[in-house]
């Protein structure tokens, strides 16, 4: 068995024990990432000689004993949309192709704190528009599982990496769907978790109020971990939530017996792949099996969540893209006449289409005459929607359905429709316009060899019981083979 | 209902956003723009009367603290991403006459 096969915690144990180095686990990791990395493009900056020099690092804190933590010396792959200070973070975009922030992000601060090891910045959807990271300007990823597919996005690279042993887990973006979507593609784990538990500062934002980091890892036991690791009240992120508790291990039992867990209808309606609906269910009857007492319900409104959540996050991401002028750091056109041509041209040139779409559609809905018809009343839906699913979970401890409509489509076949794109969102963006967690796991493959994944939704706060039911059912199912 | 968008609401939100497209590029936004503002339309549907606009799922509050410097003097690193600079300072074309 090759280090590589080892899951996060399983590495952090070794190394613990002394068995294994940081070193050599990014030796390992290094190895791997030159042999696949050409085929795939997982990562937009990798830097052999820092990874190895911060994990030798890492070492000498260990053998001091200073760095005792179960993710101490493990390898990690973060989303290029999280500033790491003196290392690029181009978020895939010509705009910040150049950009080295002078600071790191919170979530990335409490890994580096707690021992995990840098290996470099992943690709993604560019500032994370996009389903599939062929938007980012660096250079589709390919699907390790079956390279004439794409990985998902917009955390494709981050979920490709994990997949294909690139690294031992990685940290995502979940705007509408990031982290959960990209994972179920690749036959990973990941979670979403509840607006505000993961500190946003240092997050280059795309929807503000949608934003949150997560990480994609192998098994249920590394997610737990992980969460434990980069949860936190920041003050920093005025968003940041002081919560109760920052435990989530201990909800790694293999019980789930009287847990109550509904299915909307709604969600296996027209447009679901008949592969996915039938492994998603079969999940659900795992579950039952297991004791827990499943049923259908009607979860209402559901259709109107992909205008309402395209309708906020291009408002918020046109106003957050704002800053991109070309005066202080990243691109700046080459010619021009005066202050205002400058801004335009930097702006033209240095964004790609897809998030040009998106900032035209945005400004649209927030231009005056337009705001109260689009933008207000997508707002007055969300306060429905969220108001749908606190009705939901006063019924249920959790909402089982499918991650995605189908498995990852072929590359170059998304791009064209953008609304025939953006309903593939259907099933991951009420979590976000809801606040609530959201996690994905593998439960199947398609008759083409792609992984399905289950998504199982929480009430705000209660990661405990997805991580519960998650973890329960990998028990019984086994994790993903490739 | 079939949304249409006028040159004129192009140009205006061009403008808006801080972009030049383009006229292919606007031909496009306009078709783009139109469909999903169809598709946005479905939320009128909805009756939302007396529903106050949700922005943020929990309650949003202003978060205070001292004016101190806490993070030291970042000012060269900052200015090392300047597109140009000169000096301590950032270089932009000149703004008033």
């Amino acid at each position: 068995m090759s280090i590589l096969d080892l899951t996060a915690v399983e590495l952090g144990k070794k190394i613990k024990a002394g068995e294994v180095t940081a070193v050599e686990a990014m030796e390992a990791v290094i190895a791997q990432i030159e042999s696949t990395e050409e085929d795939l493009n997982c990562y937009v900056t990798f830097d052999k000689e820092a990874a190895l020099k911060r994990a030798a690092t890492a070492d000498e804190a260990i053998k001091a004993g200073t760095l005792t933590g179960p993710l101490a010396g493990v390898p990690v792959a973060i989303k290029d949309n999280m500033c790491t200070e003196g290392v690029l973070t181009t978020c895939s975009s010509k705009i910040l192709g150049n950009f080295v922030p002078t600071f790191s992000s919170d979530a990335v601060v409490r890994l580096e704190q707690a021992g995990a090891v840098m290996i470099g910045k992943t690709n993604m959807d560019e500032f994370a528009m996009g389903s599939t990271t062929e938007t980012s300007a660096f250079g589709l990823t390919k699907n390790p599982r079956n390279t004439e597919h794409v990985p998902g996005g917009s955390s494709g690279g981050s979920a490709a990496a994990v997949a294909a042993n690139e690294c031992f887990f990685a940290l995502g973006s979940d705007t509408g769907g990031s982290i959960r979507q990209p994972a179920s593609y690749c036959g990973v784990v990941g979670l979403k978790p509840t607006y505000g538990t993961v500190s946003r500062y240092g997050l280059i934002a795309y929807g503000s109020s949608l934003d949150q980091i997560g990480p994609l890892c192998k098994d249920v036991t590394d997610c737990a971990t992980i969460m434990e690791v980069i949860a936190g009240h920041d003050t920093k992120d005025s968003t940041s939530i002081k919560r109760e508790e920052y435990d989530f291990t201990s909800a790694l039992v293999d019980d789930v017996k009287g847990m109550k867990i509904g299915i909307p209808k709604d969600y296996f309606m027209e447009g679901l792949e008949p592969e996915v609906k039938d492994a998603v269910l079969a999940a659900a009857k795992v579950l039952e099996e297991k004791g827990a007492i499943v049923e259908e319900f009607d979860l209402s409104l559901v259709e109107y969540a992909i205008p309402t959540y395209y309708t906020i996050a291009t408002a918020e991401a046109s106003s957050n893209l704002e800053r991109f002028d070309g005066v202080k750091y990243g691109y700046r056109t080459s010619e021009f006449e005066g202050l205002h041509n400058m801004y335009k041209k930097t702006r033209s040139e240095g964004f790609g289409p897809e998030v040009k779409r998106r900032i035209m559609l945005g400004s649209f809905v927030l231009s005056s005459g337009y705001y109260d018809a689009y933008y207000l009343k997508a707002l007055r839906v969300k306060a429905l929607i969220k108001k749908a699913f606190d009705e939901a979970f006063a019924k249920y401890d959790l909402i089982l359905g499918p991650v995605a409509p189908t498995t990852a489509p072929k590359i170059g076949s998304s791009l064209s429709d953008p609304i025939k794109m953006y309903l593939g969102d259907i099933y991951t963006i009420s979590a976000n316009l809801a606040g609530l967690p959201g996690i994905s796991v593998p439960c199947g493959k398609d008759k083409a060899g792609l992984p399905i994944g289950l998504q199982m939704l929480g009430d705000c706060f209660k990661e405990k019981n997805l991580i519960r039911a998650a973890y329960a059912f990998e028990q019984a199912y086994g994790k993903y083979e490739a | 209902m079939a949304n249409v968008i006028s040159d004129e609401t192009i140009e205006y939100v061009g403008i808006l956003a801080k972009l030049e497209l383009s006229d292919a590029e606007k031909e496009a936004a306009k078709k783009d723009m139109a469909s999903m503002l169809d598709h946005f339309d479905k939320l009128s549907e909805l009756d939302t009367t007396g529903i106050e606009p949700m922005s943020h799922v929990f309650p949003v509050e202003n978060v205070m603290r001292e004016d101190e410097v806490t993070n030291g003097d970042g000012s060269e690193m900052t200015l090392a991403n300047a597109p140009e600079r000169k000096d301590t300072a950032f270089v932009v074309p000149k703004t008033v006459d």
